[in-house]
């Protein structure tokens, strides 16, 4: 018994030694790297291997620091209300009110297929909808709505948010959909005929049930927007700034100490995020 | 048939409306890339045209498209292989409860979420450090297998909690070895999900831009390509370049759905194969 223990365990390993090599040579090296250059220092032209504390004491004495982060949080808690709002509800139709397997199927592979399409190629998309002369604003004019163009739609955090949700909706479809193809129907059932109105019934047991659901997808969009630099950058025109903004301005400077140093503070806020969510979910439970 | 209640045709019609708001802006392009020649980045159209997609076959005046699709492409396929074993490995090593399965579970969730420039920033550091030169196909590589085995292995633990473990127990009873029993039970049930596991793979790296930005090196793949033309390109040729890459895509999601369907199908009309002694 003791020997086939070891054998388990050894052969799980084995098993299971490419993916771990892969994740130390491109994830845990990389990061273990990143954590050390953002002690070293840098000069125009290159880096230094040495220990100081500058680029933190740069990084947190400066007042853009401060709004670039509140920025990028403001972006993920706005993106995050917007995908969840639209991802539920597309979800709760999907799974309550499309009776045959098959349309569940066509529809559900409708709403994922722009996932596995070009992020770049899908954002360049809106700009023939929002510029100066776009769709937006010539039917905004003709129908009355404004007399000139609006200069809002595009490069702006309007066109931010727009194009985050637009990109994302879909990992909260996703997830919310699953948890909700595996509730009981009798459970809903039994709602109803205690006399819970249907509004009742969403919140009190359909909501509560697809929690973990919910969780899933809330863990892809903040990551996915926290750590995003090009979307902004292209739908902000460059006028706004987040994180993954300030660390892409420092590397294009050769900065990677500035780099690297707002990178761990970026990772951090991440992972403390994530460690908070996890709390709620059970992963790999719920696949 | 009873009727429909009402809330049914106004979710009904939002789901309508996502769909538009999801797809439109792409047929919006895809209208586009048939300017006339004189026409511009938006409405209105002037003439109808195949002068944007005939320019992208020309000599480049900027970048190598071709070159960076080939790239692409082939980065994809590599991917796509070493996700697919790779995940499957892993995924039946999880089944195992392997002691510190737990910690590499939580480095999984960590590339899964990690934002992708501190992959680029941190794999180009290490390589320019070492003195390695950075290429799509080596610090490239690496760099998106950090993205798409986590979802590789994410599908794993879906099917393998899933799996009815009793076939592989009868298979054992029957006398299979390990390896007969994966190779003839387990991996056969589990067939049609690799196919998920394979389209993740390809279509994750060929879309990817973030993790690929500091690992590439000096030749580009695609959708670097595609970011370097939003930067200095004005005309609709990168509309073009856009419906056809995007084409592609659905072309390859067409392949692997179908992949899926006729296998499903196929296995239907075989019924089962009990009692005609496999191996």
């Amino acid at each position: 018994m003791r020997a086939g223990e070891t054998n388990r365990h050894l052969s799980g390993w084995l098993l299971a030694s490419p993916l771990t090599l892969v994740l130390i040579l491109f994830l845990v090296l990389p990061i273990a790297m990143i954590v050390v250059v953002s002690f070293w220092q840098a000069t125009e032209f290159s880096i230094i291997p040495a220990f100081s504390w500058e680029n933190y004491d740069f990084l947190f004495g400066s007042p853009v620091t401060y709004r670039v982060f509140g920025n990028t949080i403001k972006y993920a808690l706005i993106v995050w209300a917007f995908t969840l709002g639209i991802g539920f509800t597309v979800a709760y139709f999907l799974a309550f009110h499309v009776r045959t397997q098959t349309w569940q199927i066509a529809l559900f592979l409708l709403c994922t297929i722009p996932f596995w399409t070009s992020n770049i190629i899908r954002m360049i998309s809106w700009i023939p909808f929002l510029g100066r002369n776009g769709l937006a604003n010539s039917a905004l004019i003709s129908a009355g709505i404004t007399d000139e163009p609006l200069d809002w739609l595009l490069y702006s955090d309007f066109s931010v948010i727009l194009a985050f949700v637009h990109l994302y909706t879909l990992f909260m479809v996703v997830p919310i959909f699953n948890t909700m193809m595996r509730i009981d129907k009798s459970l809903i059932e039994a709602a109803y005929d205690g006399g819970a109105s249907g509004f009742q019934t969403l919140t009190n047991v359909i909501i509560p049930l697809c929690k973990p659901g919910i969780m899933i997808g809330t863990i892809f969009v903040v990551t996915l927007v926290m750590g995003d630099f090009v979307t902004v950058r292209f739908m902000s025109g460059s006028q706004s700034a987040n994180v993954g903004r300030l660390i892409q301005n420092d590397i294009a400077l050769l900065q990677y100490p500035s780099a690297s140093a707002t990178a761990v503070v970026l990772l951090i806020t991440v992972l403390m995020v994530i460690g908070i969510l996890l709390r709620f979910v059970d992963i790999r439970k719920e696949l | 048939m009873d009727t429909r209640p009402r809330s049914f045709y106004v979710l009904g019609a939002f789901f309508v409306l996502f769909l538009l708001f999801l797809y439109g802006p792409t047929f919006t392009i895809a209208i586009l890339s048939f300017q006339g020649p004189q026409g511009g980045l938006t409405f209105p159209m002037r003439g109808t045209s195949l002068h944007w997609f005939h320019d992208l076959f020309q000599q480049q005046a900027v970048g190598d498209i071709w070159g960076s699709f080939r790239r692409s492409f082939a980065l994809g396929l590599m991917v796509m292989v070493t996700t697919v074993v790779v995940s499957v490995m892993g995924g039946l090593a999880f089944r195992k409860r392997f002691a510190g399965n737990a910690v590499l579970f939580y480095l999984v969730i960590t590339a899964l979420v990690i934002p992708s420039i501190l992959v680029s920033l941190g794999v180009g550091l290490i390589f320019s450090q070492a003195g390695l030169p950075i290429h799509w196909a080596s610090s490239g590589f690496g760099s998106q297998l950090t993205w798409t085995l986590p979802f590789g292995l994410l599908i794993m633990f879906a099917v393998f909690n899933r799996f009815d473990k009793s076939f592989e127990e009868a298979a054992r009873d029957q006398g299979a070895s390990n390896w007969q029993a994966l190779r003839h039970v387990v991996l056969p049930i589990i067939a049609p999900s690799l196919i998920g596991v394979a389209l993740f793979g390809f279509t994750l790296s060929y879309d990817e831009f973030a993790r690929t930005l500091l690992t590439a090196g000096s030749y580009n793949t695609l959708p670097l390509e595609i970011y370097g033309m939003t930067t200095n390109v004005t005309t609709p040729v990168i509309f073009a370049l856009g419906s056809l890459t995007t084409a592609f895509s659905l072309g390859i999601i067409g392949v692997f759905l179908l992949t899926v369907w006729s296998m499903n199908k196929k296995r239907a009309k075989q019924g089962s194969d009990a009692g005609k002694g496999m191996v």
